[in-house]
This record gives C-alpha cells, structure tokens and sequence, in this order.
C-alpha cells in the first residue's frame, strides 16, 4: 500500500466517523409556491427545522403546477424523485391511480411512528384525498374553494348597495345590468370557467359533475354536466356575454388580474384571490357565496375544493420517510394550521384551526374571509363530495375549448355541452383503460 | 460551370472515421429519439411509468377517431403556409434592404437579427401583451380606429396573432440567410446587368433571386419545419390553442398532451403522425421544388 491510498483510506475513514455528528437527514420538497405564498412555504420549513435537530426540510421552487408536476414524474422515472410533492387537484387522480410511486400518507405515519387522526381535517378536503377504502393517500395542504368577488366602489357608483352583494344568478344579472348602465365596461366575468361555472356549480346545486359519485366510485365515471339545469345555466350565461354583461377574459386564471385592476367589477374565482385584492386592488373588495339558482331544490349544498396537497414518494430510506411523517406532523399542528390560513386566504384544513381562527376574532376584523370556510364545513353529500375524474387536465382544457364558442354566440349552450361531454368521455374512457391494472 | 473536385481516400476506414462525429450526433439527436417516439405511441402508461401497457395501434385509431384532431390538420396547414410564406417573403423584402443600405447598415441588421434570440415563449408573450384586449398597444390602436381585437373569441384574430409573432421571431434566421446569399453574388453579375440597361425590379428577378434560389430552398424546408415543430411554445404562451381550437396546431397538441397532460403515449403518437407528414413535406420539397433550384 503506498502513501498515497493510505491517506485516501484514511480520510475515507474521518468522512465516515465524521457523519454521525452532521447527520442531518435531508427532506427535499418540490412546490409551486410563488412571491408571497414561496416565502409561507419557505416559513413553514424553517420551523420545522427550527423545532428539531434530525431532519432538514428542503423546500424548492419547481414552477407552475403542471411544471413541478412534469419535474417530478421525469425525476421519478431517473430514479430521484423528491421526498415531497406539492401536486394540484387536478392532478390528484393521476397520483392515486399511479400504484408504486407513492405511500399514502397513513402509511407514511405508520412507518415513521407518529399518530395520525385523519378525523381532525375538515371532511369536504379529507374526503377528496382519500381512496374507497378509506385510506388518506394525500396531506391536505393548501386548499381553495369557489366565491364571488365584487367590487364594493363599483356597486356603490352603480347604485346598488355594496353590503347586499347579489347571491343569486338572475340577481347577478341584474346587478350586472346596472353596472353596464353606469358605464362599466366589464360587469361580470369569470376565472376557471370549469371549475366555477360547471365543477363547483354543479356541487352547489347538489347535481353530479359525473357519473359514479364524480368519479369517487370508480374509474368508470363519465361526464354528466349536460343536464337542462346546466344548459340553462350555460345558456344564461351566454346570453349575458351578447349584451356585454359577462366579458369573458381568458382560460385559467387570467380573469383575477382584470377584476384586481378594477376593469371588471364582479367575478367567480378562488378565495385565494383575496390576499392579491387586498394588496393590490385600488377599491374596497367584497366576498360573497357562489350564485345560485334559488327555484333548485338542495341548492345552496357546498362547493370543491382547488389547490393542491402533499405527496409522499415512494424508494426512500426509512428514516427519510420518518422525517417526512413528522415534518406531516408538524404541518397538522392547529397553530400551525391556523397561521397559515389566515396568512393565505386559503382554507383551514382542520376544524381546529377554523376554531382558533374565528376565537381570535380574525373574521370579524376581515369580513368575508369566512365566506369560503362557511361554504366547505358543510355536510356534503354523495354529489358534493369533490370530482375526481382522470386525465382532468385534457377535459378541462375540453371544457374551455367547448364553452369559448357558446361565449362567442358560434355554438348553442346545448351543443357546447354535449359536444365538451362527448370528448371528455374520450378522455375517460382512456384513463380507465391505462389504469385498470 | 462548376468543376467537380473528388478526393479519393486510399483506406476503407478513414472517411467513415471521418464522419463518424457527425454520425453519432444524428443517431443520438434524430434517430433515438424518433424511435422512440415509435416505441411509445404504441403504448398507454401512466404517468410515472408504473405500468406500462401494450396497445397497438389503439393510440393512432383513437388519434383518427378524434374529430378535433382532423380539424387541427387544416388549421395547421394555414398556419404552416402563412408562418413559412410570411417569413420568406418579409425577410427577402428587408434583406434586399438591407444589402443596399450604404450607412448604418450594421446597426440595420443587428436590430433585424436581434429577435433571433429571443425565446419563443417570450416572443408569444410580448405579442399577447401588444395585444391584450383593453390594455395592449395595438389592440387599443385598432379599437380607435373602429376594428373590434378580441382574440379571446375570435379565431382569425388569435390566428394572425399568433402567425405575427411566429414569423416575427423567424425572420431574423432568414435574414441572415438572404443577406449572406446576396452579398456572395458577385458585384460585376449585377454591374453587367445594369449596363445592360436592367432597373433594379428586373436585375432582382432575373439576376439575384435565381442565384438565391439555393438559400431560398434551403429556407423553406427550415421553415416549414420551423412552423411544423417550433412554434408550439408561441401557442402555448399566446392563446392556449384557443378560442375553441382554432389555433391548436399539431405539435401544440404533442407538447399539450405529453407534457401537461402525461398523456405519453398518446402525445407519441401524435409525434409519429407529424414526424411522417414532415418527411413526405420534405421529400415533395426535394423531388419537385428543388428541380427549380439552380446551383
């Protein structure tokens, strides 16, 4: 042995006496958390890390939902995928319906030892991520719902009183009539057009999205939103959009910025939205329930959830899946919980933190910003549970490619509907072909 | 005119050692992938790959099956001509320009090669900025003097949004190609044809542009494959394939349903149908257009 590979050998030796003491475990979590909410998540990781010597949470930045999502599934299939995924709701059949690329979260707890009461989250978020038989796959983490914003100044210039926001969709008209006379350009739009005007419509009004309880029962589901309740609906709004009440703004969210600015005076979009009107928004923002249709019995029932939850991934050590069940721990925590609810606009997860968060007197200083919590701690029912369908993605972008041409007065509510279901089943029929096995 | 030049190598091996790099790079770029491409597209898995499944031909049946897709042919095709038409024509134009410019003509063509560098999904942002209903530039212009702009549901005003920002990020590459192809004409070509008596309209058509034809068709195949594969982060940055479909081209739907879908196998399929209508676009390029090529 020459001198050379003995000091090789040696320092090997120091690096491997020397682990113990800096053996951290590193958690890496991949998000979609941006500007203001990239620093809540970065927050929440320091204290974590704060709280304990062990392990080491990692929070990166991955981009967009559909980005990180990408990243992911790519670095699963090289074989280093991330310990946590932060992966959106449409996302979430694809997760549940991949076997082997990740541990459901009750398993995750079971490894690492800690106790885990999935009773503690609010049902209408725990039920979305859990399977049929009744086991959590996901930790609830940043979970939205549906409202209606209006713009208080507006109403007022309009005449129409800025406390009694209108709750009903022929009240929408109205008010949106009266807005157009006192010259408002843009009354009314929407952002999410599937998710506000036919996904959480139709768990508003207690009627299926699709069949086989919204795709909870089975890959089997198919689309159901060509109903006459949603074809008048549709249709109204169409009707809206040929006598400049509904300005349509664009796919996803592309709306939030025009009703931010003030160009549209009253919107369908998530709660989340709130934290970006009260920074941003020059006039006095209001929150209000979904619209509803009053003569449909059952209605008003609760609406979805959007957002996004956690995922475990599978191939990691023991006592890496052990520190992910505690960090599952620490974010369960109902202080915790409720910092972050109130920090974000988004809702709270457990019932606990809805508890201390309306004890502090946090609703009352920020009216409407229990809007969203009164519309999700509802009981739902086997129709408003949440929609879970496969390859979501494609059939909402189905929906968008559908409804743009009702907007635009080329294609009848009727045909559009009919049309987006036929192709959406397509879609389905596809999912439960590629996932039978 | 021309004297054929052959060098004759003495070894068996060294002209293959020759262009082996050149080799290796085409295997590993082109050909891997193209396979497998045609290994997917006959496979349905899901997204992390956990289980894969063979189906055949099912992704291709279902491809046909889909009426929106046959739509998207067509669209593809006018886009396709436009993008390709557009960008030769207006680069032509601007390098004929450009050539007779006396002064300032590096800073002519810096500006002209400049969006050159900038990335597609940017290119597709900016337009949509200058085009943004109620806020942007141009749609503003357009208002004032009595044209309604809303790409948002009009499907002719998204097409020519996003045909505008297509050509305008590949004019720069044809620019080049043109100002290259005509400053290598020899001056006294030109010189004689004006004594001769020729204006500049007819010294173009009958002088220069026939000895450009080799640039010419060497930039329409780029082109068309340009407009055929990379355009598809335009789209996506600008419309999203909207209003409806109507600027949902072809490999905008490739990129949609493999990489924001995770719809692999399909997306493959896809891959495979435009790789084959781009060969056949490149062999009908080959045997017909460039007979009219003169070297």
């Amino acid at each position: 042995m020459n001198l050379k590979s003995l000091v090789l050998a040696a320092s090997a030796c120091s690096v491997l006496v020397a682990l113990p003491a800096q053996a951290q475990t590193e958690i890496q979590w991949w998000h979609s958390m941006s500007g203001q909410l990239g620093e809540w998540v970065n927050g929440l990781a320091k204290g974590f890390n704060d709280s304990q010597k062990e392990y080491k949470v990692v929070p990166v930045f991955k981009g967009t939902y559909p980005e990180s999502f990408a990243a992911a599934i790519a670095a699963f299939r090289a074989g280093n995928a991330p310990h946590i995924l932060q992966v959106f709701e449409v996302g979430t059949a694809s997760m549940m319906a991949s076997k082997g690329a990740i541990i459901p979260v009750t398993e995750v707890m079971k490894t690492g030892g800690v106790k885990f009461d999935p009773s503690v989250y609010v049902p209408a978020v725990a039920g979305y991520y859990t399977a049929p038989n009744g086991q959590m796959l996901s930790l609830p983490f940043n979970s939205s719902t549906t409202v209606f914003h209006y713009n208080k100044d507006a109403f007022k210039a309009a005449g129409l009183d800025p406390d009694k926001p209108p709750t009903t969709w022929p009240e929408v008209a109205l008010a949106a009539a009266k807005l157009k006379i006192s010259g408002h350009k843009c009354p009314f739009t929407t952002s999410w057009q599937s998710w506000t005007q036919l996904e959480s419509f139709s768990a508003w009004h207690n009627v299926e999205f699709a069949t086989k309880r919204n795709g909870f029962n089975g890959l089997d589901t198919r689309l159901a939103f060509n109903t006459p309740l949603h074809v008048r609906h549709i249709e109204n709004l169409a009707n809206m959009a040929q006598q400049g009440l509904f300005v349509y703004k664009g796919r996803n969210n592309t709306a939030d910025a025009t009703f931010v600015s003030g160009e549209c005076a009253m919107t369908t979009g998530s709660s989340a939205l709130y934290g970006a009107i009260k920074r941003n928004a020059k006039f006095t923002g209001g929150i209000s329930t979904l619209p509803y249709y009053p003569d449909v019995p059952g209605s008003p029932q609760n609406t979805v959830i959007g957002g996004a939850s956690l995922w475990a991934m599978s191939g990691k050590k023991p006592a890496e899946v052990k520190g992910v069940a505690l960090f599952f721990k620490y974010l369960s925590d109902p202080q915790v919980q409720a910092k972050s609810h109130q920090e974000t606009g988004y809702l709270p997860i457990t019932t606990e933190a809805y508890l201390i968060t309306d004890k502090s007197g946090f609703y009352k200083q920020n009216p409407g910003t229990d809007v969203s919590v009164n519309q999700m701690i509802r009981k739902t029912t086997d129709k408003s549970r949440g929609i879970r369908l496969g390859n979501f993605v494609q059939i909402r972008t189905i929906i968008d490619e559908e409804l743009e041409p009702v907007w635009a007065g080329k294609k009848s509510a009727k045909q559009g509907l009919d049309d987006a279901k036929k192709r959406g089943d397509v879609e389905l029929e596809k999912f439960e072909k590629a996932n039978k096995g | 005119m021309a004297v054929e030049k052959r060098v004759r190598f003495r070894s068996w091996w060294l002209p293959w050692a020759l262009v082996a790099p050149q080799l290796v790079i085409v295997l590993v770029f082109f050909f891997w992938p193209a396979a497998q491409a045609l290994y997917y597209s006959v496979q349905q898995q899901d997204a992390f790959g956990t289980q894969v499944v063979f189906v055949g031909l099912d992704n291709f049946r279902a491809l046909f099956r889909d009426e929106t897709y046959l739509a998207s042919f067509r669209v593809t095709a006018v886009f396709s001509l436009l993008v390709a038409g557009l960008g030769l024509a207006i680069s032509l134009l601007l390098a004929t320009m450009a050539d007779r410019v006396l002064k300032g003509s590096g800073l002519y063509r810096t500006l002209l090669i400049w969006p050159y560098a900038v990335a597609p999904a940017v290119a597709g942002v900016l337009w949509l900025f200058m085009f943004a209903p109620s806020i942007g530039v141009v749609s503003y212009a357009l208002n004032a003097i009595g044209i309604r702009w809303n790409h948002l549901l009009d499907g002719t005003d998204a097409l020519i949004l996003v045909v505008a920002a297509a050509v305008w990020k590949q004019i720069s590459y044809n620019f080049l190609f043109f100002l290259a192809g005509l400053q290598s004409i020899p001056k006294s070509l030109i010189e004689a044809a004006a004594i001769d008596g020729a204006g500049p309209w007819r010294r173009f058509w009958t002088v220069q542009f026939p000895l450009l034809t080799p640039v010419a068709f060497f930039l329409l195949v780029i082109n068309i494959v340009y407009a055929f594969f990379d355009t598809f982060a335009i789209i996506d940055a600008a419309t999203g394939g909207g209003p409806g479909k109507d600027t949902a081209i072809l490999v905008y739907k490739v990129y949609f349903d493999g990489f924001k879908a995770l719809d692999l196998g399909g997306s493959a399929a896809q891959s495979v149908v435009l790789m084959v209508i781009v060969i056949v676009l490149t062999v009908v390029q080959f045997r017909y257009v460039e007979k009219r090529v003169n070297y």
